[in-house]
């Protein structure tokens, strides 16, 4: 197979798991006594320059710690399947910390397995852990508008059109507060500036993300950004289309070094081994969690070359006010894009505002609706 | 850059039109070499459901080899060779007595999706060179219009197919050949050919197609490698085929009908009437449907259909 | 008196043949899957993974222990109602691939009944959602089968292109009329209330649409086998211009077929609501109906062998991860395995009345 040598990462993976196989009577490499098992669980490919790839990467930093043996499944889907996967894990391979990456598996399954499992600690990426829920298990998210909100920043000073484009899944609270901070941002820059929504439907679909993305283009859109699962196809046709980009989730810059202005990543291999770390040693890990660009759960991609002087300042302002804290990216007056109010004139909802988690208008600038 | 905004404003509405048309170029050419190369399977009497398969397959190959030497093109051959290898599988599967051939298809279809995304891990990340595409409107002030025109290559190797096929299957003597196994098995015996010979040669036909349809996904439009990347295009492609009445030009009609339908649900939302997307999503299926309740009745469905056919019979 | 006992040797020896035939239509489907075993184990053998460690671990996987055995069953149950959605209506030559779409439609309609009805007790609710779930799935391939009797427009077609509408109004429903309007980030229904769930059966984790799935099995395997309308269908499914010249009603089998086929893949929505999800969203569509296809087809469409074989499916699908994880063998390779499968079980099919010992002795 020689199409398995162009990949070192996976090669050296697969190698790694066969010698294992061979070493042993029963094929796998059994945990050792003192060894703690953490189990990674992916809703699609780990590969995807995306969603789960940001989560591998995290993986990745935890399977570089010692005492530590890392356990990965991709293209679980959020269905019984998932529990199946965490219980193998639990019982088959011993693992006691378990991270199921995808939003979709807290309620019923994660809940379910630790009510199941309560000496195995379950790590849920999205946020949604309420007092009423199992102890054993706990959520956490990053607040990615943050990046959002410098990557409008930038569009809004690097368009010529003043037109901007979002290619997103579906309007659920999260993608509305990304479209919504990402416009602001790009207002704050260019008071004109106006943000196109199409929403595919789904959280992985290529061809209408292409096709998403050229109609943008065909409007007039010179600046596109997303948020879908895996961007490479929104970044690659935008680049195509000779329009600018911003990334998400992850670093997409190698797929297009001239169009890809900066991004919004997560952070999470500098989370994962902090979780490994306090629970090898017995701490609390929160069961809530969250944070931003302070606590560094999510960052920016490094500006691209077509980035300008006052972009890169206006962004760079906006970056260190975030980290400091305090400044808020949604203040009133706010009005959404059929004229309501929405935040009223000297109200401000500061990053941990739980009505923002509940975000179901599109702020004036954006053109599309949420239904 | 981009066209000063005034000329976007000027064209308003009028986008639409273009957008579906544009989108209907950009999304057809899967659909119509998939369906041109089934629709050649079926006139010879054998129904090959296994398309969505090595559509998959050829996608894979396709970028895989383009990754890999640094020629789409070489890419695009590859995905031909491998779709006729899947062809010759289905047609050496279907030789066998008692051997249904929907069911292989099936098979196929699992067996070649499967096989794709287990070589395709390592090709999900890397970007390989992609198709270039010929701009047949290079006069046009109107970027819009640029774009609708902006043509791929394979897409013009379709039209010019289509009709090429049509041309063969009535006024060749291998078009005779061919209609004669899909008509009549004994027949074709009686003159002396090998039916199992003639499908071989037509399934394997049908396969170089559809790979090479598949080809177009992975190094043109999209452009890159993931395990989505077909949403069904390999098994709609096929549906088409008896929407079409087993007639390559109206394949190819019905190729940039269902493009177009595909078109509208994005095209309608950048022009911001977002409402009830999925059922606009939808769209290309609920046509398709419509139109063979519409067109189809008790007697009629036979004809233009090979007698052979499985499905027909 | 030679009489008697010259029909008395009839019998046995038809019954004879009938065992004959009975370890032929077991010992050729064994022949098949030994040899996609070898292949499989071929395949992977080319990537220096020694393929007796993969198929050990694969047994511990699926049926090694009694967490592994849950996790095989568990898969199974969805399984076996979907299959039954291929194998009815196959019984009159029909080739219906849409068993997704009457499983989301059964899901969505159950989710609707459940909802309709707040204040009822928990057994009127299931019920309720139970007859939504066969009702709505039932419907959804009997328009199919009218599709294809009244108008003669293709079966298989249009059974897929169904799938896709009801994957579109399943999400257009959960995002629109039907949603939550706390379900902020993940769209779905209401939740149908935790006294409304259906429970596991006894001593295990296995909900009960396992023993949904075992007993619709039997019931289609005795309308199929041992009733006169399961007769008259494989004479329609053997040849249809002799069903209609001795003067079946074709239409009510086709329409009666896949009403039935359709209302087992919809009782499989209903269970994934009401064992499993609790609510309706896009995950209602998981594949399970496609899967059912391939069961369907490796069970050459008899209901009863359709148990066995989800089961072994099943067994594929929970040692999938294991695979994973131990030899970093990717997640496609469960997909590769089963495509093998299916080819070498359809392949054998030519082998039948091959082998000497099987056919029927000269009298």
């Amino acid at each position: 197979m020689s199409l398995f040598r162009h990949s070192r990462r996976r090669f050296l993976q697969g190698a790694a798991g066969t010698a294992a196989a061979l070493s042993g009577l029963l094929p796998g490499r059994p945990a050792f006594a003192d060894e703690v098992v953490v189990g990674f669980i992916y809703v699609g490919s780990r590969d995807d320059y995306g969603y789960n790839q940001a989560h591998a990467q995290g993986a990745a930093a935890v399977k570089a710690m010692a005492g530590v043996k890392v356990d990965e499944e991709e293209n679980v889907p959020e269905t019984e399947a998932v529990e199946k996967s965490m219980e193998s894990m639990i019982n088959l391979d011993g693992a006691t910390l378990l991270f199921p990456t995808s939003f979709g598996y807290y309620n019923p399954h994660v809940l379910k397995m630790a009510e199941k499992y309560p000496k195995v600690r379950f790590e849920h990426c999205g946020g949604l852990w309420t007092p009423k829920d199992p102890t054993n298990a706990a959520s956490y998210f990053g607040y990615i508008d943050e990046c959002q909100y410098l990557s409008g920043i930038v569009a809004g000073h690097t368009s010529k059109t003043g037109k901007l484009g979002f290619v997103a899944a579906k309007p659920i609270p999260q993608v509305l507060r990304n479209i919504n901070a990402f416009t602001l941002g790009a207002r704050s820059a260019n008071p004109q500036a106006q943000t196109q929504v199409i929403f595919t439907g789904d959280w992985s679909m290529p061809v209408k993300e292409a096709e998403a993305t050229n109609s943008l283009v065909d409007q007039g859109v010179d600046v596109v950004t997303c948020h879908v699962d895996g961007p490479k196809t929104v970044v690659e046709t935008a680049a195509r289309r000779g329009i600018w980009v911003t990334g998400y989730h992850c670093n997409q810059s190698v797929l297009a070094p001239k169009a890809y202005l900066t991004g919004a990543e997560w952070n999470w291999e500098q989370l994962y081994p902090k979780f490994v770390k306090m629970f090898m040693a017995g701490e609390p890990i929160p069961n809530f969690y969250r944070g931003g660009l302070k606590e560094g759960l999510v960052k920016p991609s490094p500006y691209g070359p077509a980035v300008g002087e006052a972009a890169r300042k206006q962004a760079d302002d906006a970056k260190a006010k975030l980290t400091a804290g305090g400044f808020a990216i949604f203040k009133g007056p706010l009005v959404d894009n059929r004229g309501k109010t929405v935040i009223a004139a000297g109200t401000q909802q500061g990053q941990t505002d739980p009505t923002l988690e509940k975000m179901d208008y599109l702020v004036e600038g954006v053109i599309g609706s949420t239904s | 850059m981009a066209a000063p905004a005034s000329a976007m404003a000027a064209l308003g509405w009028w986008g639409l039109p273009l957008a579906v048309i544009a989108g209907a170029v950009r999304v057809s050419t899967p659909f119509l070499f998939v369906s041109l190369g089934e629709c050649l399977t079926e006139r010879s009497g054998r129904i090959n459901l296994g398309l969505e398969g090595t559509l998959v397959m050829g996608a894979m190959s396709g970028y895989g080899v383009s990754y890999l030497t640094g020629s789409p093109w070489l890419g695009v051959l590859a995905a031909g060779i491998v779709g006729s290898l899947f062809g010759a599988l289905h047609a050496a599967f279907c030789s066998l007595p008692r051997v249904n051939d929907i069911a292989i298809g099936i098979a196929l279809m699992l067996f070649g999706v499967g096989l794709a995304f287990y070589i395709g891990k390592p090709l999900i990340e890397p970007q390989a060179p992609i198709l270039p595409s010929i701009e047949l409107a290079w006069w046009s002030r109107v970027p819009q219009l640029r774009e609708a025109l902006r043509i791929n290559v394979l897409f013009l190797i379709g039209i010019v197919l289509a009709p090429f096929l049509l041309w063969a299957l009535k006024h060749t003597r291998w078009g005779l050949i061919l209609r004669t196994a899909g008509e009549s098995a004994d027949a074709a015996l009686a003159l002396g050919y090998s039916v199992n010979l003639i499908r071989l040669a037509a399934t394997m036909a049908g396969g170089v197609l559809a790979g090479i349809g598949g080809s177009f996904l992975s190094l043109y439009y999209p452009g890159n490698w993931n395990e989505r990347l077909s949403s069904g295009q390999g098994i709609t492609a096929v549906a088409l085929v008896i929407f079409a009445r087993w007639d390559p030009m109206l394949c190819f009609w019905a190729s940039i009908l269902f493009g177009g339908a595909g078109a509208l649900g994005p095209a309608l939302q950048s022009l911001g009437f977002s409402e009830g997307y999925y059922l606009f999503n939808a769209a290309p299926y609920i046509l398709t449907l419509l139109i063979m309740i519409i067109t189809c009745s008790r007697r009629r469905t036979l004809i233009g259909a090979p007698a052979e056919l499985s499905i027909t019979r | 008196m030679a009489i008697a006992i010259g029909a008395k040797l009839a019998r046995r020896d038809a019954r004879g043949d009938q065992l004959r035939r009975a370890a032929e239509s077991i010992v050729i489907p064994l022949l098949a899957l030994l040899a996609a075993m070898i292949l499989f184990g071929i395949f992977v053998g080319v990537q220096r993974v020694n393929p007796l460690t993969l198929y050990a671990l694969m047994y511990r996987g699926a049926f090694g222990t009694w967490f592994s055995w849950q996790n095989t069953l568990t898969r199974a149950a969805p399984l076996i109602l979907t299959a039954l959605c291929t194998a009815l209506p196959a019984q009159l030559g029909m080739v219906i691939i849409g068993g997704e779409g009457a499983f989301v439609m059964g899901g969505l309609a159950a989710t609707a009944a459940a909802l309709a009805l707040p204040d009822a007790a928990p057994l009127v609710v299931q019920l309720a959602m139970a007859g939504a779930g066969l009702a709505a799935g039932g419907l959804w391939i009997a328009f199919v089968g009218a599709l294809r009797h009244y108008r003669g427009v293709n079966e298989t077609i249009s059974s897929l292109l169904l799938v896709y509408i009801a994957i579109a109004l399943l999400n257009q429903l959960v995002e629109g009329p039907m949603r939550d309007p706390a379900s902020l980030n993940k769209p779905s229904t209401h939740a149908i209330g935790t006294a409304n769930m259906i429970g596991s059966i006894p001593g295990s984790e296995i909900h009960w649409g396992l023993a949904f799935g075992v007993i619709a099995a039997l019931l289609a395997y005795v309308l199929v086998y041992r009733t006169s309308f399961g007769f008259a269908a494989r004479i329609v499914g053997g040849n249809l211009r002799a069903a209609q010249a001795v003067g079946l009603a074709v239409g009510r089998l086709v329409l009666s077929l896949c009403f039935l086929g359709g209302a087992a893949a919809g009782l499989a929505g209903m269970i994934e609501i009401a064992a499993v999800q609790g609510r309706a969203n896009a995950n209602l569509a998981a594949g399970y109906g496609t899967t059912g296809i391939l069961v369907a087809f490796l069970a050459r469409h008899n209901p009863l062998a359709i148990i066995p074989v989800a089961i072994l499916l099943g067994g594929i699908g929970a040692s999938g991860g294991l695979i994973q994880r131990r030899l970093g063998l990717p997640d496609a390779s469960v997909l590769v395995l089963e495509g093998i499968i299916f080819l070498m079980v359809l392949a054998s099919d030519t082998l039948y009345g091959r082998f000497a010992l099987f056919t029927p002795r000269e009298r």
